[in-house]
């Protein structure tokens, strides 16, 4: 073949346009980095935020550890930061946390976990529709409303099963809590159940087990890191709930772990502290900096762990 | 050969088995129903409690000290005032961060670190962002207890749910919709403003207003920041009051929302402020729920429309 195709020379308006395109592509290059480095600051800033509530948590906290030795704070079995005689024994508003969240704990996990095993195995297409968009609405409802719920309503139907019970409780406040889980628990525990091959349970059912067996020896089983990061993160939610408690359970410090007293928490100390009116720089405004700290130290294990646990144990298909 | 006695056994194991079965549903019915039972007892019970109190003079009047004449101006133009603070900081910038991560993250340890660190924040319990807001806008950058300060809290509160909203409908879009728009010469950014964009739309709108529905019932930070619990004024609109307000004087100045509206009238011994406090609980869950039900409804008519 003779090579008659010398370079096709293109006429010079085309070869102009191309120039003109040429450099529109540059103008538009420049334009496309100036645009990716505003969307990278945006993602970026999520990062800022960490950092900043580390730095205003540890900032504050700093001067007041500066006043109250750790030992203090770590061990004092009394909790009065604004009375005279001033004790910064954390342990206090810690016991109100624990004892609220296993109360609330005891409603959700069971709760959820049946409730996820349901939906996920037993429950047909049509209940499911339903029931998943009315637990999600259950998880919306603000917990202000929660709390005023379980002081107004629930608190009075206990004191008529235990006349002896205060009328603030970390026991009403726990339950109510523990429901207002049940959608965390039960929607994540069940992604991590529906994300098991259907084979497995094929040959479970080849086998000739039932749906609750293949239910409980092969899903649940299959799921485990799943379910236990959804537990974990049940217990996070319990550990930083706020209103219910502010409202529900009382405000006095109190070191128990009987759920039919009342109680403060760490959040809703910081409520109560809120609610009056310290000066910006009084140690009492740090106390409330330093139970922060200590609530965002509690919920960042509980989320490695639960992040650790997920990639353990995955299971891999 | 199977004897007789043994298929009988065999059938009495299998009844068994089925049995527990059925109770294992039923059981399953019942916890469910214990959720749900809980939420209409809630929702009914505050509506008993508070609609006869509901009137046109229940929201028209300012809060009281006596709890006939009390009501929840202050508190309504407050929640929405802060809730436009909050959608016009968090949408732009969560649906920009969501639209960096999907379509233009490249894959390294900065990427990481964002995606971790996202996660984490949306973990975190509210209450913390509430004493964040406080050292930061409320004294560091000196913007006070006003609507500024808790808006900015309450987007950076419903920043993760954005993001990971945005990802996800983004994420649904077909690779195939990105092929062939870059192979029409597109660059990224015009595929995302031209197609991604608008084709997600519906699904970061439904993030949106679950985030919203969220940030509207929020109280824990609110608090923390110092909102006053009683203000029986309105901000002034904009260019009026004396001397003059300038367009956005508003975002300076004090405020109550509804939630601590009703934080305020639950803490009252006396019972007629328990009932306002039901009216208002009930114009806050009805509102959540008309947002979430919003929501729920727009999701599923994107699953039913859209078919790639």
């Amino acid at each position: 073949m003779s090579a008659s195709a010398s370079a096709p020379t293109l006429p010079a308006s085309i070869g102009q346009g191309i120039s003109d395109r040429l450099s529109k592509k540059a103008s538009r290059h420049v334009k496309e980095r100036i645009i990716e480095t505003v969307l990278f600051a945006a993602a970026a800033f999520s990062v800022f935020v960490t950092l900043a509530i580390v730095y205003v948590l540890v900032k504050e906290s700093w001067s007041f550890f500066e006043h109250v030795p750790l030992t203090d704070f770590l061990f004092d079995t009394q909790w009065t930061p604004l009375f005279d005689d001033a004790h910064y024994g954390i342990v206090v508003l810690l016991s109100g946390t624990l004892t609220s969240s296993a109360v609330a704990l005891v409603v959700a996990i069971p709760l959820g976990t049946i409730i996820a095993l349901y939906l996920s195995e037993f429950a047909g297409f049509k209940v499911r529709e339903i029931a998943k968009p009315f637990l999600e609405l259950l998880g919306g409802v603000p917990t202000i409303v929660y709390g005023y719920f379980a002081l107004t309503f629930l608190t009075p139907i206990l004191q008529k099963i235990y006349p002896d019970l205060p009328g603030f409780n970390l026991l009403s406040a726990g339950l109510v809590m523990g429901v207002m889980i049940i959608p965390y628990v039960a929607s994540l525990s069940e992604d991590a159940m529906r994300a098991v091959p259907m084979a497995l349970r094929e040959g479970s059912y080849a086998m000739g087990a039932t749906r609750l067996q293949t239910a409980l020896w092969v899903v649940t089983p299959a799921a485990t890191s799943g379910i236990a990061s959804a537990y974990i993160l049940g217990i996070s939610r319990a550990v930083g709930e706020t209103m219910i408690l502010a409202v529900a359970a009382g405000m006095q410090p109190n070191l128990t772990f009987n759920p039919t007293e009342p109680g403060a928490t760490i959040t809703s100390y910081i409520v109560q502290v809120a609610l009056g009116d310290l000066p910006h720089g009084s140690i009492g405004y740090q106390t409330i900096f330093a139970a922060g700290l200590t609530l965002l130290l509690m919920t960042l294990f509980f989320n490695l762990l639960g992040h650790w646990l997920r990639k353990r144990f995955r299971e891999v298909y | 050969m199977l004897q007789a006695t043994d298929l009988n056994a065999i059938r009495a194991i299998i009844t068994r088995a089925k049995r527990w079965d059925l109770f294992f549903s039923l059981l399953g019915i019942l916890s469910l129903m214990i959720g749900i039972l809980t939420f209409v007892v809630l929702f009914v019970d505050m509506a008993i409690q508070g609609v006869p109190r509901l009137s046109y003079e229940f929201f028209t009047s300012f809060p009281s000290r006596r709890a006939a004449n009390a009501g929840i101006l202050s508190a309504w133009v407050g929640t929405i005032l802060v809730m436009l603070v909050t959608a016009l900081s968090a949408v732009p910038l969560g649906v920009a961060a969501g639209v960096y991560l999907e379509e233009y993250a490249p894959k390294n340890w900065i990427t990481d670190i964002i995606e971790i660190n996202i996660s984490n924040l949306a973990g975190i319990p509210s209450i913390v962002y509430g004493l964040l807001a406080l050292g930061l806008f409320v004294y560091y950058f000196g913007f006070g207890q006003s609507i500024l300060s808790a808006g900015l809290t309450l987007a950076l509160l419903i920043l993760p749910v954005i993001i990971v909203a945005t990802r996800e409908s983004i994420r649904a879009i077909p690779q195939a919709i990105h092929e062939a728009s870059f192979a029409c010469g597109a660059t990224t950014w015009q595929t995302v403003r031209d197609h991604i964009l608008p084709y997600s739309s519906a699904g970061i709108l439904t993030g949106v207003i679950i985030g919203m529905a969220r940030a509207i019932g929020e109280t824990a930070p609110i608090i923390t920041i110092g909102a006053l619990t009683f203000i029986a004024f309105l901000p002034n609109a904009p260019f009026s009051g004396d001397p003059p307000a300038g367009l956005f004087d508003w975002i300076f100045a004090p405020f109550t929302v509804m939630p601590i509206q009703m934080f305020n009238w639950t803490s009252r011994p006396e019972a007629e402020f328990q009932v306002n406090a039901a009216a208002a609980g009930f114009v806050l869950v009805f509102m959540t729920l008309a947002m979430n039900g919003l929501a729920i409804w727009l999701r599923y008519r994107l699953r039913k429309n859209i078919k790639w």
